[in-house]
């Protein structure tokens, strides 16, 4: 999963008088990862050290100068390049001091950026859309410079790929509310111009990305309805047909980012790699309406991995270089590390849960709960009566809205039993994430406030997961609403290990409190003696049952001290016996986790305490027993390896043909 | 050589019947060997195990024990009667009513003179044996309770004797009786052998071999070695080795050997278990080199010790003889008809049109009414005339088939028929492949053969002879051959005589020139393939192809063989089983790799492979599972890993 981690403060900001703009102009790469070359929007040019979070040199142009485009750092001739004041081209090395002593050409048209890629040459795209390699542009500077936009064209981005030694720069315009995408190919020079499919009227996108792999250039865009787009364009079938119309360019959904009241207005939308995507401005989907957050998507999952609260104000810009994200936001500009770890399902979703069919869903209802066993059947949500009803989606919002942040416990549950009994459950999805993460954040702010069987009735409907409302789980933890955290752990497909071992820890150190009681009455049969209580044992099922990858619960298993570990591997040493003694053991009412589940869970526990537990004298006992399954189970699997090829035979032993009494056949003797 | 169409037959139910009592002549190598229903087959055992003489049962005479004496063969039976048979006829040669009930058991002294049988009142019967036939001499002293089983002692002056619950034993010279050894709860001594050191064995109902001390009457060692029955013994001749037959199916041998290496004394330890039959044993023989069992299972089964034999050649293989070596199933080849024949009916059936997947039978059911068993029997090719010979008789019948009825045509007496088959045979070419008579010669080879107005072939025992059929005179004898003669064809055109032995050598003759054919001559000169050499069934039948004279069709109990004289012969190195190999090569390449022994071996359990006249094959299957299913339950079944 990806994470974000602790960031820290590359530089203070000096923002505009209007409060929209950062500042800052633009950040590029330096000469290797750890240095980047700040460009402000005013006069000055800042090289960073980023791990010393401290400026190396800085450059300022004259009073009564700006810099139109963010330095660039040529690492072939160490130089920078900038230009000031449109049309000025300033070249300096790391040595020089004052800016104005070095090198500067005047060109005849408007700049809009300079670009350079590591080891590439820089290149000059012109406001009006026409592209110089700098070499070339120098030797003459004065030369004309063509038009290739339209009139009322302007550009609104652009950036430099370099795709199987091709150099390419591509930039985006608006014209009339139309956006277009320029791919321009250097050496030889080809233009090819696409038309971007038009959002709703009056949007136009608020950030672009591109990136190149498999011979395709990916541009990712992000509306302020919270769409993002990704159109992919096929880099050889370029070229041909030199300005010719416009051609349409294909586009998917990625994401329909939450946007909360209104539209986004600064944000952007920046590609990490294949799967993820790094989101600024915009609001995190369980923590209410405000827009200061960094958030990593993944895409191929639509799950929110790894979020960030940003303090101060957003400006919507976003830069990413080699695993960190720069973020103006306030008066700073932040520096954070993330990771993206190769993302598959199963590190998506963690471990696999075991494969629910439709009939073993029906049967939960025969699970017993936490409630169950504490207060009997009359805590049990109703089901809510599904008739359907269409109501705008609009309307329903503003209302629970409203009820939900300021009505008494009563009204709420009221409200939210009326709502969901009323409509089809599918169309309220988004309603019912919002729902909940309302009812979180009014729960965590107000210690008076809870409804349990509120929020159970919206886990019931299965739509929620645990990146809709991330508090959830941990709310129940704090509340001691095990039967809550039970639906949690049954229903969300992606929480997070370190709650599962949140809810771990929690569970077995409650029920030590009560345990006592619990043995008495548990019911198990005397031999083998279940270690825990049968509560115990529902909710650690629970957690058995949840689907987790390694290297991100491992970590979170060291926090549990040695008594627990103790009680829990003898608690998974029970269940393993019992499980292997008995042929079928789905026949139990409780929800019991395979025997792999718990061989891997015994691994997992192993593996994060050993230590602990070869000091510790109680756990020998249970050392040994343990390594005579692992010695058990070696056997078996060696014992079946043997029989593998004789069952193998079985398989291919054909069918011997019934002959019958009398039959004629045809044989053919050569 | 082309495709063929198949009838694959399987509705034959032949079920031979369960094996009694056998009897081993070390002399002649010959296992004698009785069936429930009387039949009497003689092995030889010299010759590849060849089934070279079958003397039919009777209804009625169930046989309890056989007993060679010299070159003579005894037996006796539940109706009282001992039976003395005529091996060169194969027939009874005279039976001696024993005036004891039914007799359990029968055995000699080592002289040769005196026969006894053990009888159901519990007396020993004593018989002089004389040139020509056997004469009462005296009864031992009577007992209660019946006599099962009788040992002489080797010096012939002691019997033991087991019976109900106990062992007596006899001074022959004196018929006193001497000593018993009292059992402790009922039992049945099923068999008992005397030794020559007047070591007694006895296997009993109890499962128990016991081994006693003859002249103390005491109880030296008991092994048990089956809950149910151990139900017969058999001691080789150096009476070092001894092997009990059960009721479970196994055989269990016992050894006359030290039991620790540095142990002096030599004592009966049980040594192996053989496990070859489901049913019970109910007869052993203990030959110098093998195990001969057989029991309700049906089959004979040769174990060879492989102490005693050279490893991993012919003669250590084991052996099941499950059907017959011969004949059962006569094929009309114009009208497409089989005849079966089963111990006490004939059933005739038309196989079915192209198309049909239904056996079509036309039936008819011939009964014996003499109660004696059927020896042989044919069908004429076009199907109308049928032919069959009991021990006593030959009979002709006329089938017509519209609506079916069956006519009595003529009736012989053994003497008469020569006179009568040759009449028969000149008006409707009639082929009797069945057993004929004449006053001074025996015809007892299942392929005799009466050709056209020409010839008749006779063979006896190693030699074939040629008869000319209308006045019987002598045409000619081909030269002797070592091994027996299993299978003989005359080639309807060519008249070339198709010999096949029991150790697999084919002759051909030429009954014109009277002497081997090229054919015959190239392939004694090159000589057969080792694989042909080394099958372990024999030929039961030749035949020819109507179309193509080169072609000789045979068949044995796994395979069938068509031999294409046209080709070359396979030669030692070459692939014999090859079919499969010119399957996979193209059609050019075919001919080059292809030999004259085109065999076939996609059925099993061969009963009869013939061509009809429109050129396809019958193929007559009776597999054995089949018939292992209609044996009754066994009383130990193997189950898994028990």
């Amino acid at each position: 999963m990806a994470a974000l981690y602790e960031g820290y403060t590359l530089c203070g900001l000096v923002p505009g008088q209007t409060l929209t703009n950062s500042g800052i102009q633009g950040i590029e790469a330096e000469r290797d990862s750890d240095h980047v070359v700040v460009t402000d929007s005013t006069r000055s040019v800042t090289l960073y050290k980023v791990s010393d979070q401290k400026p190396l040199s800085s450059w300022t142009v004259k009073q009564g100068q700006t810099l139109t485009c963010p330095a660039v750092y040529n690492s072939q001739t160490e130089e920078y390049v900038v230009v000031s004041d449109n049309k000025v081209i300033r070249i300096w090395k790391d040595e020089d001091i004052l800016l104005d002593k070095a090198f500067k050409a005047t060109v005849s048209s408007d700049v809009w950026r300079v670009h350079c890629l590591p080891g590439g040459e820089p290149v000059v795209l012109f406001q009006r859309g026409a592209v110089r390699l700098l070499d070339s542009l120098l030797s003459a500077p004065q030369q004309p410079i063509e038009e290739v936009l339209a009139q009322e064209e302007a550009i609104r981005w652009s950036t430099n790929i370099v795709a199987d030694s091709q150099q390419f720069v591509i930039f985006t315009t608006e014209q009339k509310g139309d956006s277009f995408l320029y791919l321009h190919r250097l050496n030889p020079n080809t233009l090819q111009r696409y038309r971007l499919e038009r959002e709703e009227p009056g949007l136009s996108p608020l950030s672009f990305s591109a990136s190149y792999r498999d011979k395709h250039i990916c541009l990712l865009y992000l509306y302020p309805n919270g769409h993002v787009y990704q159109s992919v364009v096929s880099v050889r079938g370029l070229g041909g047909d030199e300005g010719a119309q416009a051609l349409p360019l294909p586009r998917s959904l990625l994401l329909g980012l939450p946007v909360g009241e209104g539209l986004l207005e600064a944000a952007s939308a920046q590609l990490l790699d294949e799967a993820h995507v790094a989101v600024v401005g915009v609001p995190h989907p369980s923590a209410g309406a405000g827009k200061d957050f960094l958030c990593i998507w993944n895409t191929n999952f639509q799950t929110l991995q790894a979020g960030k609260e940003m303090a101060g104000k957003i400006y919507g810009q976003l830069w990413t270089f080699s695993n960190k994200l720069f973020i103006p936001h306030g008066k700073t500009l932040s520096v954070i590390p993330y990771e993206c770890p190769k993302s598959s399902l199963a590190s998506a979703l963690g471990k696999l849960k075991q494969a629910k069919t439709e009939g073993e869903l029906k049967q939960m209802s025969c699970v017993p709960s936490w409630n169950n066993i504490l207060h009997g059947d009359k805590a049990q949500p109703s089901r809510p009566a599904e008739t359907r009803k269409t109501v705008s989606n609009f309307i329903k919002t503003k209302y629970l809205n409203f009820s939900v942040q300021t009505a008494p416990v009563e009204e709420v549950q009221r409200e939210v039993e009326g709502l969901l009994s009323r409509a089809d459950i599918q169309d309220l999805q988004p309603l019912v994430g919002q729902l909940a993460s309302m009812l979180v954040s009014r729960s965590l702010a107000d210690p008076a406030f809870y409804t349990p069987s509120t929020l159970a009735q919206l886990v019931h409907t299965q739509s929620l997961c645990h990146s809709v409302c991330p508090d959830l789980v941990l709310l129940a933890l704090e509340r001691r609403d095990f039967f809550l955290c039970q639906l949690c752990l049954q229903f969300f497909p992606d929480i997070p290990e370190a709650v599962t071992c949140a809810c771990l820890k929690a569970f077995i150190r409650v029920v030590i409190k009560t345990g006592e009681e619990d043995k008495e009455k548990s019911s198990t049969p005397p031999e083998p003696i279940c270690p825990v209580g049968l509560h115990k044992a529902v909710l650690l099922n629970e957690v058995l049952l949840t689907a987790y990858s390694d290297t991100f619960l491992l970590p979170h298993l060291k926090d549990l001290s040695s008594q627990h570990v103790v009680l829990f591997l003898q608690y998974l040493q029970f269940l393993y016996l019992k499980y292997s003694q008995d042929a079928s053991p789905q026949m139990h009412g409780l929800r019991s986790p395979s025997l792999t589940q718990i061989m891997d869970w015994v691994c997992m526990v192993l593996d994060a305490h050993f230590t602990v537990l070869v000091m510790t004298p109680e756990a020998k006992g249970l050392l040994v027993n343990l390594h005579s399954f692992v010695k058990s189970q070696v056997r078996l699997v060696s014992e079946l390896g043997k029989i593998e090829g004789s069952l193998q035979e079985l398989n291919k032993m054909k069918v011997k043909k019934d002959v019958g009494q009398y039959s004629i056949e045809i044989i053919e003797l050569f | 050589m082309g495709e063929f169409k198949v009838h694959r037959v399987r509705f034959f139910d032949y079920m031979p019947s369960a094996i009694r009592a056998m009897a081993f002549n070390s002399h002649t190598e010959r296992l004698a060997l009785v069936r429930a229903d009387g039949a009497l087959e003689i092995f030889n055992f010299a010759d590849h195990y060849f089934q070279e003489k079958v003397i039919p049962g009777q209804d009625g005479r169930a046989v309890e024990a056989l007993c060679w004496v010299g070159q003579r063969l005894f037996s006796a039976g539940l109706n009282g009667e001992i039976t003395e048979y005529d091996l060169e006829n194969l027939r009874p040669r005279y039976t001696v009513e024993a005036y004891g009930g039914p007799i359990w058991t029968i055995g000699s002294n080592k002289q040769g003179t005196l026969l006894m049988v053990g009888c159901e009142d519990g007396t020993v019967k004593m018989f002089e044996i004389l040139k020509e036939r056997i004469q009462f001499q005296r009864n031992l002293e009577r007992q209660k309770g019946r006599i099962v089983s009788l040992s002489w002692h080797p010096s012939g002056t002691l019997i033991a004797a087991g019976m109900m619950d106990m062992i007596r034993i006899f001074n022959a010279e004196t018929g006193k009786e001497m000593q018993h050894d009292p059992e402790s709860r009922e039992v049945v001594v099923w068999s008992v052998a005397f030794l020559s050191d007047y070591t007694i064995i006895s296997g009993d109902s109890a499962g128990k071999v016991q081994i006693w001390d003859g002249l103390t009457g005491t109880l030296v060692r008991t092994h048990l070695v089956t809950k149910w029955d151990v139900l017969c013994l058999s001691v080789s001749q150096d009476e070092s080795s001894l092997i009990a037959g059960t009721s479970e199916g196994t055989v269990v041998q016992f050894q006359f050997i030290s039991s620790t290496v540095d142990q002096q004394e030599e004592e009966w330890v049980r040594t192996r278990t053989f496990k070859n039959h489901s049913h019970d044993v109910r007869a052993l023989a203990h030959t110098e080199t093998a195990v001969v069992s057989g029991g309700m299972d049906t089959q004979l089964v040769v174990r060879p010790l492989l102490d005693k034999v050279e490893k991993n050649t012919q003669e250590s293989a084991m052996r099941k003889i499950a059907l017959p070596h011969r004949s059962l199933v006569c094929c009309a080849k114009k009208a497409g008809l089989l005849l079966f024949q089963f111990p006490d009916h004939l059933e005739v059936w038309r196989v079915g049109e192209s198309d049909g997947h239904g056996e079509e039978n036309t039936h008819t059911h011939t009964h014996t009414h003499t109660h004696t068993h059927y020896a042989y029997s044919a069908l004429s090719p076009c199907g109308e005339w049928l032919a069959y010979s009991t021990v006593s008789s030959v009979r002709l019948y006329r089938l017509q088939y519209n609506n079916i009825s069956i006519t009595k045509v003529g009736c012989s007496t053994l003497t008469l028929l020569p006179l009568f088959s040759v009449s028969v045979i000149v008006h409707t070419a009639l082929f009797i492949n069945t057993i004929k008579c004449m006053s001074e010669l025996a015809l007892f080879f299942s392929s005799s053969y009466f050709q056209l107005d020409k010839l008749s072939i006779v063979a006896i025992e190693t030699t074939v002879t040629i008869y000319g059929s209308v006045c019987l005179q002598l045409h000619c004898t081909v030269p002797i051959y070592s091994s027996c003669p299993t299978a003989i064809a005359i080639h309807p055109t060519t008249s070339h005589l198709v010999v096949v032995h029991a150790d697999q050598q084919i002759f051909e003759y030429s009954l014109v020139q009277k002497e081997y054919t090229e054919w015959s001559r190239k392939l004694q000169k090159q000589g057969l393939h080792s694989l042909w050499l080394e099958r372990d069934t024999p030929v039961t039948h030749v035949t020819f192809s109507l179309k193509n004279p080169a072609h000789i069709i045979l068949h044995d109990m796994f395979m069938f063989c068509i031999i294409d004289q046209s080709l070359p012969l396979p030669e030692s190195k070459t692939l014999l089983y090859n079919q499969m190999t010119l399957r996979s090569l193209p059609e050019q390449e075919r001919i080059r790799h292809s030999h004259a022994f085109k065999i076939c071996k996609n059925f099993k359990h061969v009963m009869c492979v013939s061509l009809l006249e429109d050129h396809s094959l019958v193929v007559v299957e009776r597999p054995l599972l089949d018939m292992m299913s209609q044996l009754p339950a066994p009383v130990r079944q193997k189950k898994f890993a028990t």
